[in-house]
């Protein structure tokens, strides 16, 4: 399988790396649209700030090409809150692809959220063999929405969603590559997809 | 909900783990790599390892040892000691670390905070204080507690959070290798005056301590490091009594 991360500098992306290798698979680095178009799926990473991540998204031409993909692609983390409409951190437009806005969590909790939550009112293939209560480690300060597409939830200051998914696009607000058996699960189900 | 982290730490010197009483009289307790694995699969939620040498020779042998742990280990961990510099973190961060620990590097230049939570996002900047409670008061320690500053506690936790510290670890020296219980007065306090999360650490000793840093040192996590190494307290058997006593716990 010609598994691709999209490589904008953004980001802990050897994690990942492991997680696919772990489950016996390759997935490589690119940056090149050539590459990513010709992949059978697509990994969208990002971890720091939403706007300097944009900014180096545009520079490369990548926002363009990511909502034209028609394979499977997986945003997490930044990568799945940069394919929302619009993130409040550094007032950014995203990519568009999930109908949903990304806010801040209020001062009534510790922010970021970090560590273990529970995901519920799972919805698509990419939770198959995942159960409502199982756990997924979770890094942030920002959250989507919850919306029609939202195929995850999760409580942190309010219920807000955890993972999105319209048409071959899926995004994840936690990281499977960190998330023991549950995220390889998770991983494994988007390789099957 | 968000549970509870239970976080054993690895104090690690030339690639193998030891731990110290009182930060002193290092004892062997295995290869750093079959622990973390193991650790992971006995339900830890998270990972510290803690360079305690932190020489020049010693860091490729730590890189090496970051990125065998990244390749075999499913759950996050954070790697601390010697770091001072952007260039030390993204090395740690391109060998597959999720976040790093500062400590005296910190204390002595502020501005690594900003620089370092600017560059690769607060999620992964974890700023540990040692700190000793003398007459009443809480003073910042340097070099593993060995030197003391004039630096209150909870000014200075206050002043990492706002230089974009994502995380505090916060260690009692009047507590640390005691195995008398976490510094809960303290950690409660601390919680009061920041908004970001506070690992307890420094004093584990039984698993009522743990459930006491929780409740009332409403610490977010708990580090320990001898007690899991030698078995005196299972990973498993804690977080099924944390439970029972109504602390949300991944189980």
């Amino acid at each position: 399988m010609d598994l691709k991360i999209v490589n904008y500098g953004a980001g802990n992306i050897k994690s990942i790396q492991f997680a696919f290798q772990r489950l016996g698979y390759d997935a490589v680095l690119s940056h090149n649209p050539d590459d990513i178009i010709k992949a059978d799926k697509v990994i969208f990473p990002g971890v720091g700030e939403a706007s300097s991540a944009m900014k180096m998204l545009k520079e490369s031409g990548l926002d363009a090409l990511i909502p034209e993909l028609k394979q499977p692609v997986l945003g997490i983390c930044l990568g799945m809150q940069l394919m929302c409409n619009h993130t409040e951190e550094g007032d950014t437009k995203g990519l568009e692809i999930f109908n949903t806005n990304v806010k801040r969590f209020s001062n009534n909790v510790k922010v970021p959220q970090m560590g273990w939550n529970t995901v519920a009112n799972l919805k698509s293939d990419l939770f198959k063999n995942i159960s409502e209560g199982d756990y997924m480690y979770l890094v942030h300060s920002f959250y989507a929405e919850n919306c029609e597409q939202s195929i995850a939830t999760s409580n942190y200051d309010i219920e807000y969603a955890s993972a999105l998914e319209n048409e071959n696009f899926f995004g994840v607000q936690f990281h499977p590559e960190k998330s023991s058996t549950v995220g390889a699960q998770l991983i494994q189900n988007f390789l099957d997809i | 909900m968000l549970t509870k982290r239970i976080v054993p730490c690895l104090d690690i010197k030339n690639g193998r783990t030891v731990k110290g009483v009182n930060f002193v009289d290092l004892r062997d307790a295995g290869d750093p790599v079959v622990m973390a694995k193991q650790y992971a699969e006995l339900g830890a939620d998270e990972l510290v390892f803690l360079d305690i040498a932190a020489t020049l020779e010693n860091r490729k042998t730590m890189h090496e040892m970051v990125l065998k742990v990244a390749a075999q280990v499913n759950i996050p961990f954070t790697v601390g000691g010697g770091i001072s510099s952007i260039e030390d973190v993204d090395a740690l961060l391109h060998c597959g670390a999720d976040k790093v620990s500062i400590n005296s590097s910190a204390v002595k230049r502020p501005a690594l905070i900003n620089e370092l939570s600017e560059k690769f996002g607060s999620q992964c900047v974890v700023v540990a204080i040692d700190a000793k409670q003398i007459e009443g008061d809480w003073y910042v320690h340097l070099a593993g507690g060995t030197i003391p500053t004039e630096i209150k506690l909870f000014d200075w936790a206050k002043e990492v959070e706002e230089r974009g510290a994502g995380e505090i670890l916060f260690t009692s020296m009047n507590h640390d290798g005691t195995k008398a219980g976490f510094a809960n007065e303290a950690l409660g306090k601390l919680s009061g005056v920041v908004n970001i999360p506070i690992i307890a650490s420094g004093g584990a000793g039984t698993i009522q301590h743990f459930a006491d840093a929780f409740i009332k040192g409403k610490a977010d996590a708990a580090l320990a490091a001898s007690v899991f190494h030698f078995g005196e307290i299972p990973v498993l058997e804690l977080k099924k009594e944390l439970k029972k006593q109504g602390i949300p716990v991944r189980l």
